[in-house]
């Protein structure tokens, strides 16, 4: 059976892309954002996940305000690295992984979660600065990538309760898929950060240290959290950090930050980056939980 | 589990400086942000910068005069309050051949350079920034108080 082992979420800055097109990484500035993900590259190519699923948002390069679905997952064979205005980033076309991608539809929608399905569609810096990464700049991205993305464009995007709920979903269709997969969840975007308006480039670190101890310990805490304040503590646009709860929604409840690494700034945004892994199951679990049903039955047998 | 409480009202206009992109300003914005995803081809981009006022009352003749003028004056923060969203209006600046920083300046009344120098100290910090009715001014946030024990909240850094 397929499992998730892990999940990962990032800030997905298209400076930080730029940076990395434009050979800038070795400049002081960029540096001490790419040195943070170091450790992150060493962590991803021990764990070699089968697939991942992404949740990211696109900004006006797949969808513009003709169409706003608030949940759309990629159903396709590839998605082509999207024009933003300055030519598709020089990034691998991103393999998707259609079959367990159809297996999660049917399994959300029956769970109540109205996906919009895409079977074309491009792909923006969103995902694919945070595969860059912690990935690095392979010629071809190492395993397939089932995107999700989530309109935080137009308010309101999805509540962060309905994300983590999402996330519930998604690790029980992942958890019946027939095949022996190990699969890691992205959460992408944030952290605090406001590019729009008098109050661009409000950074709110104290509010991003306790997301992220929240996010590892008591994640239901986050998920409490209004748009309002969201917004007011974290900047307008930092509101999308409701998709690191899907991420966060996917994995079980008490997992081990294997790493976390915050910087301010990258461009006008603090980046944040953690690794959470599910605790690994005793191989003989399940055997072992028959054997003491059965000793209850046993027991209840004797007694009655 | 329970949802977080959210209520109808216009709650987010309270926070200051910041143009929430609800619905009604994406309808109100929709030729506008349309007109941003436009300049996303370069032969667009070609025609927009060839002859700025034409391109507008050609392709986009639903645009209101008020959006016209505010993207030929390039004013950002009216663009935002017209139904224009960043993602969107951004589209314009790097037409004009700016990086993102030269927007933000624009929006937060400051050169380039204290903008970015901003940025490097922290960036602009949310205290005395969060609420224009004073409602919200001491708010904090809920999980930054929970993370705290209650001994330290004297000490708590204002500015």
């Amino acid at each position: 059976m397929a499992r998730i082992i892990a999940g990962v979420t990032s800030s997905h800055v298209p400076a930080i892309g730029a940076a990395i097109d434009n050979h800038r990484t070795n400049e002081p500035y960029w540096q001490r954002v790419f040195e943070g993900f170091e450790r992150s590259k060493q962590w991803m190519a021990k764990t070699k996940p089968d697939v991942i699923i992404c949740v990211y948002n696109d900004h006006a390069s797949a969808f513009s305000v003709e169409m706003i679905p608030t949940f759309a997952l990629g159903t396709a064979a590839e998605f082509p690295p999207a024009d933003e205005g300055w030519g598709p980033r020089p990034v691998p076309v991103v393999k998707g992984h259609p079959e367990l991608a159809s297996h999660i539809a049917q399994s959300v929608i029956l769970d109540e979660f109205d996906l919009t399905l895409c079977n074309k569609m491009e792909v923006d810096h969103g995902l694919t600065v945070p595969l860059n990464l912690v990935f690095g700049t392979p010629k071809e991205w190492p395993c397939p990538v089932i995107p999700l993305a989530v309109n935080v464009v137009q308010y309101p995007p999805p509540t962060g309760h309905r994300c983590y709920m999402l996330g519930r979903a998604i690790k029980k269709a992942v958890e019946s898929y027939p095949e022996d997969l190990n699969v890691v969840v992205f959460g992408t975007g944030g952290m605090s950060h406001q590019i729009s308006g008098q109050r661009a480039g409000l950074i709110n670190s104290k509010f991003d240290h306790a997301f992220l101890d929240n996010l590892t310990k008591n994640p239901k805490k986050l998920t409490k959290l209004s748009h309002l304040e969201l917004m007011r503590e974290a900047g307008a646009e930092g509101v999308e950090m409701v998709m690191w709860l899907i991420m966060r929604g996917a994995l079980d409840d008490k997992v081990d930050e294997i790493y976390r690494f915050y910087t301010v700034p990258a461009s006008n945004t603090a980046v944040g980056h953690i690794i959470l892994e599910n605790r690994k199951k005793a191989a003989k679990k399940p055997a072992a939980k028959l054997k003491h049903a059965a000793a209850r039955q046993k027991v209840h047998r004797v007694r009655s | 589990m329970a949802p977080a409480k959210h209520t109808n009202e216009k709650d987010y206009d309270d926070i200051p400086g910041t143009y929430v992109f609800d619905a009604d300003r994406s309808r109100r914005g929709y030729h506008l942000n349309m007109f941003c995803m436009s300049l996303m081809k370069a032969e667009n981009r070609k025609a927009f910068k060839d002859n700025e006022a034409k391109y507008l009352a050609e392709r986009f003749p639903e645009l209101t005069p008020e959006q016209c003028d505010a993207i030929l004056k390039r004013q950002y923060n009216r663009l935002l309050e017209l139904g224009g969203n960043i993602y969107f209006t951004a589209k314009l600046g790097a037409t004009d051949g700016h990086p993102f920083q030269h927007l933000a300046a624009l929006m937060t009344g400051s050169t380039q350079q204290d903008y970015a120098d901003l940025m490097l100290r922290g960036g602009r910090t949310v205290e005395g920034n969060r609420s224009r009715s004073g409602k919200f001014a001491k708010a904090g946030s809920s999980i930054v108080k929970a993370a705290k024990p209650k001994s330290s909240k004297g000490k708590k850094r204002r500015g």
